[in-house]
């Protein structure tokens, strides 16, 4: 970690770092997370620093807290290029990137309101494939529409 | 091959899966006219949600000409679904009443979630604005019969290529084929959704967008007319000044090739005038009539298999 980062905020002792976040997207991250700071967990929010490979980028630290697999997922549609640590008692014990995944299900909803996934009472989850990683895109697999990744941030962070 | 599958698009299937269906089809329409007993003991389910007489009816024919029997609805305002049951429980019971199920729904979608939840097999007969694949049997057989082959073809789609079905079909059909070029004409409003287009460009198939119809009419041997619904514009007085472009007319078929075959999924409007039906190239009505030997065919092919 850089110097003026340091500076900024503290080493954890257990929990994640999301680093490398797209710079101004740290809350929708936090937001599709569930966290909203008023479950007690220390967390850090870090905007707009220098990055070699963004230029300039945003990163969350939060104590405590394990991330599940579609957390991951959620994250990588709103920031492609995280990485993730895991760190305990001060250490990273892990670091990974995350990927957008082929298939993604019932993570967000298809913006198609005549579609069959959108339909009250029937037993069936959104389920959408990746067709482009940049500019990412999602095609739902019941309708055919195909999802932008502004279209994507917007049924994700529900603004 | 087609045992026991469902038929959801167009997309799914190859052109060699499309070649067995035609193949099976001549065989059909040798026998027409004559009741067979090759679906004896096999029950249809014909799930209609939507509003249909040529499609219910092409599909009832077919499984009666093949001694098969049908239950089914055409008017879901009078079944247990106005009173609030889910597509899912329609489903399900018609699943465990019938050997195969036929669905047309509004909604988008509606049949591949119905392929999921029934284990007999489910075609498509049209969900919303999404696909129609036995439509695009139908038309690419007619094109078969009269060309023999799809290599080199120019191809024009024209009219609502945005909530056509049939039209977006045909133009997923006509992507398997290595014709030499698609014209989509249609109003800007009515253009190709976005996921039809990306489809193209997926499957190298060479395509222009166009307005008018008078701009390619002399280069197409294939010309597949689709109505559109003035209420499906934004502004039905702006269409009125536009509509000529989306008509034929004699006129047309003056610049036309001589081998151009003119199709159109019927039923027509205005978009395709009495006149036209008289002229060699009006083909819409040999197309109309492969609709039940099509469906006798796959009915066939999914019920019992290529043998036989
Ligand atoms: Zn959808």
């Amino acid at each position: 970690m850089r110097r003026d980062e340091r500076l900024l905020v503290s080493k954890i002792q257990d929990g994640t770092v999301i680093d490398h976040i797209p710079a101004g997207n740290a809350l929708y991250v936090l937001k599709i997370l569930g966290i909203t700071g008023r479950e007690g967990l220390r967390v850090a929010v870090v905007m707009n620093v220098e990055s070699k490979k963004l230029g300039k980028k945003d990163i969350v630290k939060i104590e405590k807290l394990e991330l599940k697999k579609d957390d991951v997922n959620k994250i990588s549609l709103i920031a492609p290029t995280a990485t993730i640590n895991i760190i305990r008692n001060y250490k990273v014990v892990s670091k990974s990137k995350v990927s957008v995944p082929e298939r993604i299900e019932g993570l967000f909803s298809c913006i198609n309101p005549r579609c069959i996934t959108n339909q009250p009472r029937e037993p069936l989850k959104s389920k959408f494939r990746l067709v482009s990683l940049s500019p990412l895109k999602m095609q739902c697999e019941y309708c055919g529409y195909i999802m932008s990744h502004d279209e994507i941030l917007r049924q994700l962070t529900g603004g | 091959m087609f045992k026991g599958r469902d038929i959801v698009t167009i997309i799914d299937l190859t052109k060699e899966e499309l070649e067995v269906l035609f193949e099976e089809t001549d065989s059909m329409l040798k026998y027409k006219g004559l009741n067979l007993r090759l679906l004896e003991g096999k029950i249809m389910a014909a799930a209609f949600f939507e509003p249909s007489t040529r499609t219910r009816f092409s599909f009832e024919t077919a499984m009666l000409r093949l001694g098969g029997r049908v239950i089914g609805f055409s008017e879901p305002s009078r079944t247990s679904i106005a009173k609030g049951e889910t597509l899912a429980d329609t489903i399900r019971m018609l699943n465990a009443y019938s050997d195969l199920i036929v669905i047309r729904h509004s909604i988008e979608g509606a049949a591949k979630f119905a392929a999921e939840i029934a284990d007999v097999p489910v075609i498509n007969a049209g969900d919303g604005t999404r696909h129609h694949p036995t439509q695009a049997m139908i038309d690419l057989y007619t094109i078969k019969r009269n060309f023999e082959s799809f290599d080199g073809l120019e191809v024009g789609v024209l009219g609502d290529l945005k909530y056509g079905r049939a039209a977006t079909s045909f133009i997923y059909g006509m992507s398997k084929y290595p014709i030499k070029h698609l014209y989509l004409i249609s109003p800007p409003q009515l253009k190709c959704r976005n996921e039809v287009i990306e489809y193209l460009k997926f499957t190298g198939t060479s395509f222009t967008e166009v307005e008018k119809l008078d701009d390619v009419i002399s280069e197409l041997d294939v010309l597949y007319v689709t109505r559109i619904q003035r209420e499906r514009l934004p502004d039905p007085a702006e269409y009125e000044k536009i509509r000529g472009s989306y008509r034929v007319t004699l006129n047309h078929l003056k610049e036309a090739r001589d081998n151009l075959i003119i199709l159109h999924p019927l039923p027509r409007t205005d978009e395709l005038p009495n006149e036209i039906d008289s002229t060699k190239h009006a083909k819409y009505f040999e197309q109309a009539g492969y609709g039940v030997p099509i469906r006798m065919a796959l009915l066939k092919l999914i019920l019992v298999g290529e043998e036989i």
